[in-house]
């Protein structure tokens, strides 16, 4: 994967800088906490299958509730928040 | 309301760009164009993902069948399909910004395989993730290097897995693979006899970067406070507790063949059945990979080569050399599947606190008290929530036995949509009709 | 053969269980039969509300007096509901598009008013408060109360858990024939045994006409969507008023928009009505049809995750009563049969005049409108046509 460019994002609030093509999952990960969403029974949790399947790794993104941070690439400006 | 339709009229389509999606578009690509959707965002794979790049490489030196970036393969990502309509030779799927309808000439499904979960006390902590769902963050761009791992699970994948994390700078703890020593062995002694250089390449550079590979050891619990701090694991019927960072795990893989039974495709046993030409019991609609049946890359590149012979009319030699090469892979299947059969103490890892259902936080002691899986669907929640049980489906297949324990019906939409796209597609045809 | 129990309710959906638990706390010997998951029937696929209704006298005396009923079991300290029944007292909000749609929310209004039913009427501003994802420029609503939500098949699940308490049998089989003979009910079950009782109950929903040929209860699908979980998104259950012409037609595919918060932050969106249908599949072109009228509604549901899609099958009657009482030609056998989309709700009050004919007590509400011999050939002008 090429590094030549990064972009800027905010998780939480707080920017940061990551590698073009690197995933939300990835950038909320590297935000420093493993947990994306808090479960119905209040448990934090973080992804687990990291290719879709399992639900796990959900965030709001840009205001839009239930997204799959292993599935979405991080765009410029976007606005990640864990719930 | 105001979204988007976008209508698609393609020749060949081709869902899921792993190995056997790719190997069937560089086939079919001899004289059809190709349209090759995937729900991810890149191509490549995702259980194989570190292994099939190099495969796909040295499949472009092998058979020469067509170059995967000719102008008559068009690709799409991020395409969510959430139904197919066989009669119609239709699919519906929605991307991030609109809805598509998909109409095809022949369709091949190569969908894939997710892993394998099974439940034990902890696992729903952060940093315990799937051996090729940590491989994938990390191909996502996850850094991890100086982070301590272990892999554990079953199968070859785990291997594959330990040698992409420690390339990328991991201190891999040990692996600990549930099979026993004996099959483990018997295994590797087949590999001699299969030209799986992969398998072999992998296995050889653990052995030679010294990561300890522990058989008959398998976790049972997973310890942390926020987080992933320690993994309890059976080794040789001792419990053994390491400290790690992460824990990536994977007891196999489960066919992804939820679209091909919505679409109507017959089954045999967990799989999806096709005939030697990789055609399902749907008219143009073909298989390939580990839908029909795990058996790795190279039996998913053969699968794919056939599909995409058989649909770019490629010279009977070449096709029957494919289903030559296929039935080897098909024989390494069986000796895979065998070897890495799952212990029966595998089905006991929950107690009563244990969450099974990770959407819905169902525990296997409310589980445990119903007959089957509709039972335990409709009065405890289990598999209602957005991965529409394909976690703890697949977990309660292993936990309670197959028997009344599949998932009990695959309706549209096949995957969570949005409202919108199942308003806007629904619409277009009645309106067509 | 033996004699096994005193009442044999056939169907263990939320209309058999009721009835059951009504037969056992009045000290009778229950059986239940049935093979399918409990409350898996009509009573899992619909979308679970405890409604007043008001399209006759006797549709609105059945809906209120099993509404208080259902209120009673809440507030029941000795036997309470378990929470994954997910109670949730949301109210109703019958949305008014236009003028005349709101005389019909005056209307209502007057008629509840003057029945002791609690409604608010809301104007146009008044509706965009409580409702903000509503799109603007409806003209108003009818606020009712008292009208609930629940999750149906925990529910039916707990019924039959308090019958089995009063010690009821549940019988996990089918249920292949059945038959009188003198002063006593027979069922035959799919493994050649009888069971025998001093009545039989047929709660089997639209399955009835397998055992009963001759009961006009016609299946009449839905179509429902379910969201993840958005909490906050919407407060009430909401219904069109236009709902009431779709309920009502009696033949053609009809849609309405009728929504619910469910207690998990999740939105239930309904409906659909179709006849002739027997294939369970979802169709897209009536999801659509039925999505497309919610987002007339709530242009913002659009951007909700669906997680599942399902179809139901309502019992439905052609008078849209259903048939509650001693099945024609017969002296021991009873319907509680053909509640369309109110089973839920009149579940309760079902039970209570099965039980009260049975008894022989004194019922609270006239068991006359509902009882199936409305329906014996002599009396075919019941019938209004709408046996499509």
């Amino acid at each position: 994967m090429s590094v030549s460019a990064s972009l800027s994002v905010s998780v939480g609030g707080s920017n940061l800088r990551v590698p073009a093509g690197t995933t939300v999952a990835t950038a909320v990960a590297m935000a420093g906490s493993p947990a994306m969403r808090t479960s119905v029974s209040g448990e934090r949790r973080g992804a687990l299958c990291g290719m879709g399947i399992c639900f796990e790794c959900r965030v709001t993104i840009n205001g839009q509730p239930h997204q799959r941070s292993c599935q979405t690439v991080c765009a410029e400006g976007m606005e990640i928040e864990t719930t | 309301m105001n979204t988007s339709v976008r209508h698609i009229e393609a020749d060949v389509v081709i869902v899921g760009a792993g190995p056997a999606g790719l190997a069937a578009a560089r086939a079919a690509t001899q004289s059809r164009s190709v349209l090759l959707l995937d729900d991810n965002p890149a191509a490549g794979g995702q259980i194989w993902r570190g292994a099939s790049e190099r495969a796909l490489q040295s499949l472009t030196r092998r058979r020469e069948t067509g170059p995967l970036a000719s102008p008559r393969i068009q690709r799409m990502f991020g395409v969510r399909i959430f139904a197919g309509d066989a009669a119609r030779r239709a699919l519906r799927a929605e991307t991030a910004t609109g809805a598509l309808q998909i109409r095809y000439r022949d369709l091949v499904l190569a969908t894939g395989a997710r892993e394998l979960f099974l439940p034990v006390p902890g696992w729903t902590l952060p940093n315990v993730m799937g051996a090729g769902g940590l491989q994938a963050m990390v191909k996502g761009g996850l850094p991890i290097a100086g982070k301590r791992i272990v892999v554990a699970g079953s199968g070859p994948l785990l291997l594959a897995v330990a040698d992409v994390l420690r390339s990328k700078g991991a201190k891999v703890v040990a692996i600990a693979e549930q099979a026993p020593a004996r099959a483990v062995n018997a295994f590797a002694w087949s590999l001699l006899q299969h030209p799986a250089k992969l398998l072999q390449a992998a296995a050889l550079r653990t052995m030679q970067w010294g990561i300890p590979y522990w058989t008959d050891a398998w976790p049972v619990a997973c310890i942390g406070n926020q987080q992933l701090e320690r993994v309890m694991v059976m080794r040789k019927g001792r419990r053994v507790e390491l400290e790690c960072d992460y824990l990536a795990c994977g007891f196999g893989l489960v066919p992804n063949t939820e679209l091909a039974q919505q679409m109507g495709c017959a089954m045999q046993g967990d799989f999806v059945k096709v005939n030697d030409a990789q055609l399902t019991s749907q008219p143009h609609v073909y298989c390939a990979g580990e839908v029909t049946g795990i058996g790795g890359v190279q039996k998913s590149l053969d699968e794919g080569g056939v599909a995409g012979s058989v649909l770019g009319a490629a010279p009977v030699t070449a096709l029957a050399a494919l289903q030559r090469s296929r039935a080897r892979w098909r024989r390494f299947e069986a000796s895979l599947n065998h070897a890495f059969a799952l212990r029966p103490e595998l089905s006991t890892l929950a107690d009563d606190e244990t969450i099974v259902c990770r959407c819905e936080d169902v525990t296997w002691g409310r589980i445990r008290a119903h007959s089957h899986w509709l039972e335990a669907k409709l009065h405890t929640r289990c598999g209602m929530g957005p991965c529409q049980g394909r976690i703890c489906g697949a977990a309660l297949g292993v936990m309670r036995g197959k028997t009344g324990w599949q998932v009990e019906s695959i309706r549209e939409p096949v995957f969570p949509v949005r409202a919108e796209t199942l308003a806007a597609l629904g619409a277009r045809r009645e309106e067509n009709s | 053969m033996t004699q096994t129990a005193e009442a044999i309710v056939l169907g263990a959906g939320i209309v058999g269980t009721a009835c059951a638990l009504e037969l056992a706390r009045s000290g009778l010997r229950v059986t239940i039969v049935d093979d399918g998951v409990v409350g898996g029937g009509a009573t899992a696929a619909g979308m679970g509300h405890v409604t007043v209704m008001d399209d006759s006298e006797p549709q609105f005396a059945l809906t209120r007096y099993s509404q208080q009923l259902w209120h009673t079991i809440r507030n029941d300290a000795a036997t309470p509901l378990p929470g994954e029944a997910e109670w949730l007292p949301c109210g109703t909000i019958w949305v008014a598009a236009d003028d005349d749609e709101m005389a019909e929310v005056h209307r209502k209004h007057a008629f509840y008013s003057a029945r002791a039913v609690s409604t608010i009427t809301l104007d146009s501003q008044q509706l965009a408060q409580a409702e903000p994802n509503l799109r603007g420029g409806l003209a108003g609503g009818l606020l009712v109360l008292e009208d609930v939500v629940i999750y149906p098949p925990v529910v039916a699940a707990w019924m039959l858990k308090q019958c089995e308490m009063l010690s009821a049998a549940f019988v996990r089989q089918r249920a292949t024939a059945f038959c009188e003979s003198g002063d006593h009910a027979e069922v035959t079950l799919a493994d050649g045994s009888i069971l025998s009782a001093d009545c039989v109950i047929h709660a089997t929903g639209t399955w009835t006409p397998l055992l009963l040929p001759s009961i006009p209860v016609h299946p009449r699908k839905g179509h429902l969507l379910i969201t993840e979980r958005y909490a906050g998104f919407l407060r009430h259950q909401l219904v069109e008023l236009g709902y009431l012409k779709s309920a009502a037609s009696a033949g053609g595919d009809s849609v309405a928009f009728n929504a619910q918060p469910r207690a998990t932050g999740q939105i239930l969106i309904g409906s659909s009505r179709q006849y002739g249908a027997t294939d369970s599949a979802v169709e897209p072109q009536m999801l659509a049809r039925m999505l497309r009228r919610a987002e007339e509604f709530m242009p913002e549901i659009g951007k909700l995750q669906g997680v599942r899609a399902w179809t139901g099958f309502r019992a439905s009657t052609p008078d849209k009563l259903p048939l509650i009482g001693l099945a024609p030609g017969y002296r021991n056998v009873y319907l509680a049969t053909g509640h369309e989309g109110l089973g839920i709700t009149t579940a309760t009050g079902t039970a209570k005049l099965i039980a009260d004919h049975i008894l022989g007590r004194t019922s609270a509400i006239p068991a006359a409108p509902y009882q199936p011999s409305r329906y014996t050939p002599a009396n075919d002008n019941a019938r209004d046509g709408g046996t499509a």
